[in-house]
């Protein structure tokens, strides 16, 4: 067990240099240095306390997607959705606000109220790729995807028609919210303590669901073995059910997040592609929740670090995109490699 | 204990290749970012390091909402900013693409920082997307001098104004520009039916769509021509480009501009696409032809069906703005400004211009010419009776219509085929 366990180690240690060797020469063949494209990427990224709570900005919701793919992954199900899930959380809380604007109460009470209202939002939406798969007999991956065109033409339709600001329509947004909406910030720097508190506290309820509970284990029956699940006698379909709802409200409450603490209003890609990121993110980590905050931080690291390329090397930024993609790629063909390894042994 | 090292071996390898890789400073390689920054030591050290250059030279931040070789409203700003650079010895730090689609999960004000941590001493925001982000930032960075290119915040007698001692709008009159645009487009159409690719609906866009038909009316009418044979259609794309999925294709509106008997489209979008779909049918025998935007050398991409160019030049107001933070001259104000009557391509002059396109005729292009003369002497076309699009009267007969009523224009006008607000 331990062998198998350092040789996967190995492999993914491995998978992770490959991957950097990979993007390094694609960096040379632009005529671009590595080193100092990698030196960007870091100093951009942690070289400074602001750049690092910007890091959490993006981690943060990144996190909560990513846990709640860990979810429908230990049922067996590809939650494509997911990003429509984070657009209608987003939706839910910004819709919640609006009904609040002028009103009196206190405004902590507002915000819970507006993210339970996200979180819910992302449930329900998460319900209709369950209930397509369930009763309908759609693969949550086409159904999901389908629904993510939809939440998408939901967003603009909102912001175009019904939400739009006065007399100018546009693509920055609804009009922003009053600031008394906005989770409280640290002083001079963007990121929320109480978002990333949601976010942990999320990423842990899932590890215990997981590694700790009934509900858990049999989840992973379903997922591992839908038909012998069925025969033992858990109720499959509901169970299945129940992982979308959880990941949907995860995924909402990300959403939420993006509405309450970074953009305050809700703009056309108020998802910025978090929840296809969180799926890299979960097969990174083969589905293990104690390695989602290290590697969801990781990602989010890349993606601020990169902005530097532009500004500095005159590079695109695609390039952090790049690496997490042959990231993946790597690690997944370093994990088919091992397999036949340890076979062989 | 031999797999292990056989792992090892590889792994070993694996590091050579990296250190390998890592190890090559290629002094080639680092010249691209060279040629562009000219001091690619600041910008690679501490932000410090930057500040500190030992001339004091004077570093000035851009954001750009689309890519800034887009052959349109980013690129000309991209232009200015080199223009600054010559003229002031100064150094320009960029950032282009800064839009929801192309950067996720980034906001403008943040990437503003990110230029101020490169040593800005100014940001430049260039689109109206970016107007809150803009705000936000200069109020959060008092220090730092802020331009945000086609927004209002700072007019006095603007509908949102506020006190922001370190902004500025800069705009130019492009009305002008889109009138002697809708002038070639007239005189050029043979059908009579004249496109406009419309970004999305604010008031900038409708006056400015509603400035090109204006010309064109003009144009036709001074022609001899028929004045209820004239269609101008206005549709409108969503956003300033295309992004895929969210906002409809300019290259498919123009393809249905062009296939339903519109012969001319103007580009009211940040860039000339257009012109692509002109001179792909054009090659298939159908007249097709096109007016192209923002960026002066933007017919240049399609020569022969591009009949004109309203462009702006932010370099001369840019120019006057920095100075003045240099020299501690600096007003928050409200910048409008016109084109250079007596030059009207000058380019340290001039801040809108119109420059003929190869494949307008010469006839026609003395005509336009012969209107721009017209405008320089006076003629204004935003004089009443101008009607709204739902026959209200706008201006009444011989009223001349103020900056806020041009800059507020509510409804596109009576006579133009299009949606006057989202819906």
């Amino acid at each position: 067990m331990l062998k198998g366990r350092l040789s996967g180690f190995v492999f993914q240690l491995l998978a992770f240099v490959l991957a950097l060797v990979f993007v390094s020469l694609i960096l040379i063949a632009a005529k671009a240095s590595p080193m100092e494209a990698y030196k960007n990427m870091i100093t951009g990224s942690v070289g400074s306390m602001r750049k690092f709570a910007e890091v959490l900005v993006t981690f943060v919701p990144l996190l909560l997607v990513t846990a709640g793919l860990l979810i429908t992954f230990s049922a067996g199900l590809w939650n494509i959705g997911v990003e429509g899930q984070i657009v209608l959380g987003a939706i839910g809380t910004a819709w919640v606000f609006r009904q609040f604007v002028d009103s009196t109460l206190p405004a902590g009470l507002i915000i819970t109220l507006a993210i339970f209202g996200g979180m819910a939002f992302g449930a329900l939406w998460a319900s209709f790729a369950g209930a397509l798969k369930t009763f309908g007999g759609v693969n949550e991956i086409f159904g999901g995807l389908g629904l993510n065109f939809v939440s998408t033409a939901l967003t603009l339709y909102l912001i175009f028609g019904p939400w739009k600001r006065e007399g100018v329509a546009s693509m920055s947004g609804t009009e922003p919210f009053p600031d008394h909406f906005s989770l409280p910030q640290l002083p001079d720097l963007r990121i929320s303590l109480w978002a990333l508190g949601i976010a942990l506290v999320g990423v842990v309820i899932v590890y215990f669901i997981l590694q700790g509970t009934y509900f858990g284990l049999k989840l992973k029956a379903v997922g591992k073995n839908f038909r012998a699940a069925y025969l033992l006698g858990i109720p499959t379909w509901q169970y299945s059910m129940y992982s979308f709802l959880i990941c949907g409200a995860l995924a909402g409450a990300a959403g939420a997040i993006q509405v309450a603490a970074v953009y305050h209003r809700l703009i056309p890609s108020i998802s910025s592609g978090y929840g296809y990121l969180g799926l890299m993110v979960a097969m990174l980590i083969n589905y293990q929740a104690v390695w989602a905050i290290p590697v969801a931080l990781f990602f989010a690291a890349l993606n601020i670090g990169s902005i530097q390329l532009p500004i500095v090397m005159k590079l695109d930024s695609s390039l952090a995109g790049v690496l997490q993609g042959v990231l993946v790629l790597f690690v997944l063909l370093m994990e088919g490699v091992r397999q036949k390894f340890v076979k062989k042994a | 204990m031999r797999k292990n090292f056989t792992r090892l071996a590889y792994l070993a390898l694996a590091f050579t290749f990296v250190l390998a890789a890592c190890g090559t400073p290629a002094p080639a390689a680092t010249e691209a970012p060279m040629a562009v920054t000219e001091a690619p030591m600041a910008a690679t050290e501490a932000p410090m390091a930057a500040t500190e250059a030992p001339a004091e030279q004077f570093v000035f931040g851009l954001l750009m909402v689309g890519p800034y070789n887009d052959n349109g409203w980013s690129q000309a700003h991209y232009e200015a900013g080199l223009y600054l650079e010559e003229k002031l010895g100064a150094k320009m730090v960029y950032l282009d693409k800064v839009n929801p689609a192309d950067r996720p999960g980034t906001t403008p004000d943040q990437l503003a920082e990110e230029l101020v941590a490169q040593g800005a001493k100014l940001v430049i925001f260039n689109s109206d997307d970016m107007k809150d982000a803009s705000t936000t930032f200069a109020k959060a960075n008092p220090d730092v001098f802020v331009i945000m290119a086609s927004g209002d915040q700072v007019w006095p007698d603007g509908k949102a104004y506020e006190e922001i001692p370190n902004l500025m709008n800069i705009m130019g009159r492009m009305e002008y520009g889109k009138m002697m645009a809708g002038c070639a487009a007239a005189l050029t159409s043979e059908t009579g039916k004249i496109g406009y690719l419309g970004p999305l609906i604010n008031d900038e866009t409708r006056r400015l769509a509603a400035s090109a038909f204006l010309g064109a009316k003009h144009c036709w009418e001074t022609a001899g021509n028929d004045p209820a044979a004239l269609e101008f259609k206005v549709t409108w794309i969503g956003f300033w480009f295309n992004i895929p999925g969210v906002t409809l294709d300019p290259v498919q509106v123009s393809n249905d501009f062009y296939t339903t008997g519109y012969d001319v489209v103007i580009s009211g979008i940040d860039n000339p696409v257009n012109l692509g779909e002109a001179q792909k049918l054009s090659a298939e025998g159908k007249k097709a032809f096109g007016v192209a935007y923002d960026y002066v050398a933007a017919c240049d991409a399609a020569p022969d069906v591009c009949i004109g160019v309203p462009y702006f030049n932010w370099g001369p107001e840019y120019l006057k703005a920095i100075s003045s933070a240099q020299d501690g001259s600096w007003a928050s104000q409200f910048i409008w400004a016109g084109p250079d009557w007596a030059d009207l391509n000058n380019p340290d002059t001039s801040t809108v211009g119109f420059v003929n396109g190869p494949a307008l005729s010469a006839e026609d292009a003395a005509a336009v010419d012969a209107f721009v003369a017209e405008l320089a002497g006076g003629l204004n076309l935003w004089t009443g009776p101008i009607n709204l699009q739902d026959g209200s009267v706008y201006l009444a007969d011989g009223e001349v219509g103020t900056d806020q009523q041009v800059w507020y224009l509510p409804q596109l006008l009576e006579g133009m085929d299009g949606l006057s607000a989202a819906e």
